[in-house]
């Protein structure tokens, strides 16, 4: 059930890894019941965030609580309120998928019936049930990832962090994973850390932006398409005219009511702009003049991903370091 | 200690499944069956070798003989299957990500790391247990009946030598993510208190001064007190552990 109290505030949340900032200053309150996106590029601190917010890590200074209990390293406390879904899930590989469940509900306290209902329920609900009593060892990055949400919803936490969960799944196991987080809606708080930005427009009503450690914008999903996103004005190319939508892109950067024009690999041609309707009017006459023949014009509703660039930007290859991560701020301190 | 019962559970069940139970029972019966077996034929074989050459006329071996092969060899093949057994046991759980795994639910640290040496504990013991029951065995049939009781006593004094090299290591296997490193802190362990029980105030304080009662036990004869080895050794072991939870509570996962 909703409620007037965040189920997680962090104040001036900050993390240093020697002279690495990961997190600067993370001012947060998520909403009790809200399915709660936190986005950024690789290295933006999300995974940081998350392990100081499920007492796995210790921030370096700032305080947070999370179900009103403050967090910190050794909380059994803190954990009886939380489910936790790590980006990459370990697991023993001598268990079964069944006894894990089991090990994982009986230290939630639960026991008797009621976990192998539970456990049961959960094998069904994320797919498992087949392969219950077979060694995790043997399973696929996909079965240990669904074995990994299971167990961090098992005991009916307030709270469940999940950190990139749907990295290893196939479409058919992300669109039921996304259900199945989306019907915890009002009941279970959630923290979803993704990249994968249409997931986020999909079952997230509240969202954080992150980059390099740093809390760009937060808010309700809607607010912040309002608030950042750009009108779009998509321009698909016929193909073959490679050239003439260079020259056009070109044209198009030139003028001043255009924000910023990205291509993608399949030669859609995004415009941000400043005011939909004068643009729309002027963008035409330069496409002729160019001698660009389209296969298709409209004016798009603005995504996150558009938000999303606007506010974080593509990196450049020196934000990058050899993993493709972006690289983090250093700090004398 | 939030889930320690539960997590010892697993942690047996773990040293089953993975072998190490039933594996170090195996090496444990093959020392207490050896040791006596032995004893009893080395002066035989080494005049089947030597013939005429051999220089010195080798006495008639014991049980007593025996009973020093066993605490010879156990303090070689335990000590280093206790090493083996505990190196692992928290680093790598840290460097797979399965300690986080365990304690992001409601338990705590220190039933986490008891359950862990318990398990460790119930392992050697097992193999105590067996290499005893073989060399008893062994030594009635090569030698002469010894007295159980004090052949039990002795076995759980022999299983608490092999839980002091045991902790030692677990520290090491808390302090990093490599269990390499654990065992090389093990091992310098082994070597600095063998070093130690040279000096003669020292000696009867340190976990190696339990042999000397264990073997009058096993014997049934007089020997040194036990009381001063067996409490040095408890709060050695007792230091361990709190030194390792003391360090384990304030580190990332």
């Amino acid at each position: 059930m909703a409620s007037a109290v965040p189920a997680i505030v962090a104040r001036g949340l900050t993390k240093r890894y020697g002279t690495i900032l990961a997190l600067d200053g993370l001012d947060l309150d998520v909403p009790t019941g809200s399915i709660f996106g936190l986005l950024g590029p690789n290295g933006a601190g999300k995974s940081t965030t998350i392990r100081i917010l499920t007492g796995l890590a210790a921030a370096s200074s700032g305080t947070a609580t999370v179900a009103g209990i403050e967090v910190g390293l050794d909380r059994p406390d803190l954990h009886r309120r939380l489910g936790y879904l790590d980006q990459d899930p370990r697991f023993y590989g001598w268990m079964r998928g069944r006894e894990l469940l089991e090990l994982a509900g009986r230290l939630s306290g639960l026991g008797g019936s009621d976990l192998r209902d539970r456990v049961g329920d959960m094998l069904e609900r994320t797919g498992l049930a087949a392969a219950a009593h077979r060694r995790i060892g043997g399973w696929s990055g996909g079965m240990r990832q669904r074995l990994g949400i299971a167990q961090a919803l098992l005991h009916e936490p307030a709270i469940v962090f999940l950190d990139e969960p749907v990295s290893s799944l196939d479409p058919e196991g992300r669109r039921d994973l996304l259900e199945l987080i989306s019907r915890l809606r009002g009941e279970t708080t959630v923290v979803l850390s993704t990249h994968v930005l249409s997931d986020v427009e999909r079952v997230c009503d509240r969202v954080a932006i992150l980059d390099r450690g740093r809390l760009v914008t937060e808010g309700p999903l809607e607010d912040l398409l309002e608030r950042h996103a750009r009108p779009i004005l998509r321009l698909l190319p016929e193909p073959g005219q490679d050239r003439a939508v260079e020259i056009l892109v070109e044209r198009i950067r030139a003028v001043a009511w255009a924000t910023s024009v990205t291509t993608d690999p399949g030669g859609l041609v995004k415009v941000a702009v400043r005011d939909a309707a004068s643009a729309s009017g002027s963008i035409l006459p330069i496409v002729v003049e160019t001698g660009v023949r389209l296969a298709s014009f409209e004016r798009a509703r603005p995504t996150l991903e558009d938000v999303f660039l606007e506010l974080v930007g593509p990196p450049t290859p020196d934000d990058l370091d050899g993993r493709g991560w972006i690289r983090p701020r250093e700090t004398r301190s | 200690m939030a889930g320690a019962g539960t997590l010892l559970r697993k942690e047996l069940l773990e040293q089953w499944r993975t072998l190490r139970l039933p594996l170090v029972s195996v090496v444990f019966l093959l020392v207490g069956l050896g040791s006596p077996l032995l004893t009893r034929f080395t002066p035989e074989l080494l005049k089947a070798v030597a013939g005429d050459q051999l220089p010195i006329q080798l006495p008639p071996p014991t049980a007593a003989d025996a009973v020093d092969q066993l605490a010879k060899n156990l303090n070689q093949f335990g000590a280093l299957v206790a090493i083996l057994l505990a190196m692992g046991s928290v680093a790598t759980e840290k460097e797979r990500g399965t300690a986080a795994l365990i304690l992001a639910k409601p338990v705590g640290r220190a039933g986490f790391l008891v359950a862990k040496l318990l398990a460790i504990g119930v392992t050697l013991a097992a193999g105590t247990a067996v290499a005893l029951a073989g060399a008893w065995f062994y030594t009635l049939v090569l030698f002469e009946p010894l007295p159980i009781t004090g052949f039990l006593v002795a076995g759980a004094l022999d299983w608490l030598l092999l839980l002091s090299w045991a902790s030692i290591t677990f520290v090491g296997s808390t302090l990093t993510r490599s269990s390499v490193a654990a065992a090389g802190l093990g091992i310098v362990a082994l070597i600095v208190i063998g070093a130690l029980s040279a000096i003669p105030a020292l000696a009867p304080w340190l976990p190696t001064g339990l042999g000397g009662p264990a073997r009058a036990f096993a014997l049934g004869i007089p020997g040194p007190t036990v009381v001063t080895p067996l409490v040095g050794t408890i709060v050695f072991i007792a230091a361990a552990g709190s030194f390792a939870w003391l360090s384990f509570r304030r580190q990332e996962l």
